[in-house]
């Protein structure tokens, strides 16, 4: 039964992190579209997120309750090492949340709503970021529970190059994903072009930033780069996602003129994120906390015993008897008609 | 300030703020469900923009709700993690259920917002009711969380260790069932209160009065119900918590010596340290037959229980009075409004009758804050009754304080906006649903 916890939890973080990652990433795009773009690209967030963005939110809390009941060891250490930047996810989150609503269902439209948009495009950058900052720090081997300072306890683990340029990297991914995704959606052909244009820059600056990412760990002194390419198949895994580079583009160019085939564009890039994400997690593990000293808390020696366990896999198989059917329905409805 | 007090004003903080949305979250479907209802049966326009209106409503409150959970989620560990560690484990069944309630709740919530003459209007109907259901049972889950920690049960302790874990055992403890009804009552009465004030006060203005009639009716109806039915959940949860929490009692009701005959006091303020209590009313007797269902029985007071394990029994105290009073009150509202629906209907517009229920709109959620005071800090020194401290469950982690800074900064900011959107939501009710013909019927039509 562990190992159904295990695959709901990975099953969480990937869709955390495709939709999830592409509500952010609208609030991303919306950053950096022109002035005169920003209305549209509002409406259109509104539109095609709108109806499912709490419950993309929801994979993260499912994140957080199978941490705390299957794996509690880590989601302690978490909470109390990486408890500054969890914060500002948090604040992030909540300005996030509550300005995506607060614009769309305030009564009177006026000033106040550049209040929102404030608030909702910088949380949608900063959550993101510190999302991948947490990864990084977690996967870094930075966390010294034997640290005797305030410093080297609770700031150093997430300040290191590499805990940054995995935030950078989880912020580029994002607006990737909401480009894509947002581009699909567009009906009009010169705003479609616009999306398609931001979609390809943001896939430039995530293959950029996943580079950064390597540089990043070999200046800090970690063997990542070597250890994914010399694994056959975190190798292959990776020699996948960028051949599909090749296709994401075909796609992407086809799509300017028909936009049918934002369909194609969108698995593409789906399966890319997938592919980065798994190479990550097979190299990684069972680890899931890679510690200073190096007892890593894993999968395995963290994980709660016994009863907690099973009853935790019959409740998130129950869940999702009753959550993806609807999910998917939910979804599907909004796609099938244009809103009228 | 010290962390461990910070950490708890903090919990304190976020669980208050916390509570308030979560109640309307979870109680505003069911009247935005009963209007929909009416307006689907009799096509009456009035309940369509009531609908529409208090969705708006339920859009805010459950983002606000469900982001502070979130946060919740997080705080528990970023200020507790000992208790966490331990705890996760054991209580964590209703949380991997209240997850699914939630989910479900979000795509439902998803199919009524946007869903308007997209689905079938019974369909749509359902999705709205679903994001009621959903929402309470969230509610129940989250409650019968709190139960095992004033009533832990479900693992062994053993040389500090927890072990022979038994999740299902944990969910269904002693106090889940008294503390869900208490609390699902609770939210009822306090939405209740809330939007027919918030709609009295509307009335009184004269705007809008066939939409505002029917909002208020359907709120009070709930709300009023709900008052005159939760001094026997009351009396539940207090022969229940006499029996597993004696020291919660003995402060609740200032209660210092082990007496038979124990009398109840009504008011009062209780001095700690020479342990007596300054101008209260007593009755005699009626504690011990409250806490036992017997005049002469014996009630267990603070004396019995050693001093450092004592909750504060002034906050405890006052919490509780106070709650018993605005419960009190709201019966008297709710017996009230159901007299004058069925003897006395020119009362129901009458000026005095809504600055009644208008002056009532805070009492609800007053008693909602003043009873989690009760139970939680009446549990204090425990995070887990009897097994660990709170003070044992802190974070390591130096600097709370500005933790606690920062979050109150977001809560009262927060709590500013949706002040503010409300009441311009309020406000723009002509613009959005004004309906000529019934402006100048001021007679409502019960």
């Amino acid at each position: 039964m562990l190992y159904v916890v295990i695959i709901f939890l990975c099953l969480s973080i990937l869709l955390y992190l495709l939709l999830g990652g592409a509500d952010f990433g609208a609030g991303i795009l919306e950053l950096i579209t022109k002035s005169e773009l920003r209305q549209n690209t509002r409406m259109l967030t509104y539109k095609t997120i709108g109806p499912v963005w709490e419950a993309n939110h929801m994979w993260l809390i499912i994140i957080i309750v199978i941490l705390f009941v299957g794996f509690p060891p880590i989601y302690s250490a978490l909470s109390i090492y990486l408890h500054i930047p969890l914060l500002f996810m948090l604040l992030g989150i909540i300005g996030r949340g509550t300005a995506f609503v607060f614009r769309h269902y305030d009564a009177v439209k006026d000033d106040m709503q550049k209040v929102y948009n404030l608030i909702f495009t910088y949380s949608s950058f900063i959550t993101p970021f510190f999302l991948g900052v947490i990864a990084g720090a977690m996967v870094s081997g930075d966390i010294n529970p034997e640290a005797t300072n305030f410093f080297d306890l609770y700031i150093a683990p997430w300040t290191s190059f590499f805990a940054i340029s995995v935030g950078i990297f989880t912020v580029s991914i994002c607006g990737f994903l909401a480009a894509v995704y947002l581009s699909g959606e567009e009906t009009d052909q010169h705003i479609r072009r616009v999306f398609i244009r931001k979609a390809r820059l943001l896939n430039i600056a995530t293959v950029v930033s996943g580079g950064l990412v390597f540089f990043a760990a070999y200046i800090d002194g970690l063997s990542l780069m070597i250890e994914l390419i010399t694994q056959p198949v975190t190798l292959i895994i990776l020699v996948l996602a960028s051949l599909s580079l090749w296709l994401l583009w075909h796609f992407l160019n086809k799509q300017k003129t028909n936009q049918q085939k934002a369909v194609a564009s969108r698995l593409v890039a789906g399966f890319q994120i997938t592919m980065i994400l798994l190479a990550l997690g097979y190299h990684y593990f069972p680890d899931f906390l890679i510690m200073h000293n190096g007892v890593n808390l894993s999968l395995f020696n963290s994980a709660a015993v016994g009863k907690p366990i099973t009853t935790l896999a019959w409740a998130l198989i129950l869940g999702s008897i009753f959550i993806l059917p609807s999910l998917f329905y939910l979804i599907y409805s909004f796609q099938k008609e244009p809103e009228s | 300030m010290d962390d461990l007090m910070a950490a708890r004003s903090q919990m304190a903080l976020s669980l208050g703020f916390h509570i308030i949305f979560a109640c309307i979250g979870m109680v505003m479907p069911f009247f935005m469900a009963t209007s929909h209802f009416f307006y689907l049966k009799t096509g009456d326009l009035n309940h369509k923009n009531l609908t529409k209106a208090w969705s708006k409503g339920v859009a805010i409150f459950f983002v606000t709700g469900a982001v502070s959970g979130t946060m919740l989620s997080f705080e528990l560990g970023l200020l507790w993690p000992k208790f966490m560690e331990h705890a996760g484990p054991i209580f964590g069944m209703p949380f991997s259920l209240e997850g699914t309630a939630f989910f479900i709740e979000a795509i439902a919530i998803g199919f009524f917002l946007y869903g308007w003459d997209r689905f079938n209007p019974w369909f749509h109907w359902v999705t709205g009711l679903i994001v009621g259901i959903s929402g309470l049972a969230s509610g129940i889950l989250v409650v019968a969380a709190n139960g095992w920690m004033n009533s832990p049960s479900g693992f062994d302790y053993v040389d500090g260790k927890y072990i022979n874990i038994d999740p299902i055992a944990a969910m269904f403890n002693d106090a889940w069932f008294t503390q869900a009804l208490h609390m699902t009552i609770a939210a009822f009465v306090a939405t209740g209160f809330a939007v027919a004030g918030i709609h009295a006060l509307m009335l009184l203005k004269g705007r809008n009065v066939a939409f505002h009639v029917k909002a208020f009716k359907i709120a009070i109806i709930f709300g009023g119900i709900a008052a005159i039915i939760q001094p026997v959940s009351g009396d539940i949860s207090a022969k229940d918590i006499a029996k597993r929490q004696p020291a919660k009692l003995a402060a609740m009701e200032s209660h210092f010596e082990t007496t038979k005959r124990a009398p109840l006091l009504i008011g009062g303020i209780p001095d700690e340290k020479n342990k007596t209590v300054d101008y209260a009313i007593e009755i005699p007797g009626a504690l011990s037959f409250l806490a036992h269902g017997d005049f002469d029985a014996t009630v267990i007071g603070l004396d019995q229980i050693p001093e450092e394990n004592h909750p504060p029994v002034l906050v405890t105290h006052l919490a509780f009075q106070i709650m018993v009073i605005a419960g009190m009150i709201m019966v008297g509202l709710g017996l009230l409004y159901f007299f004058a629906a069925w003897r006395r209907k020119s009362w129901l517009n009458k000026k005095w009758f809504l600055t009644l229920f208008v002056a009532a709109t805070p009492l609800g959620f007053i008693a909602v804050e003043a009873g989690w005071t009760v139970t939680e800090v009446g549990r204090q020194p425990w995070i887990l009754y009897g097994f660990m401290k709170t003070s044992e469950a802190l974070t390591p982690m130096p600097g709370i304080t500005y933790s606690f800074l920062i979050f109150t900064l977001v809560y009262l900011s927060l709590s500013a906006i949706v002040i503010f959107l409300l009441y311009r939501q309020i406000k723009s009710v002509p613009e959005l649903y004004s309906d000529n013909h019934s402006k100048k019927s001021a007679e409502p039509t019960q």
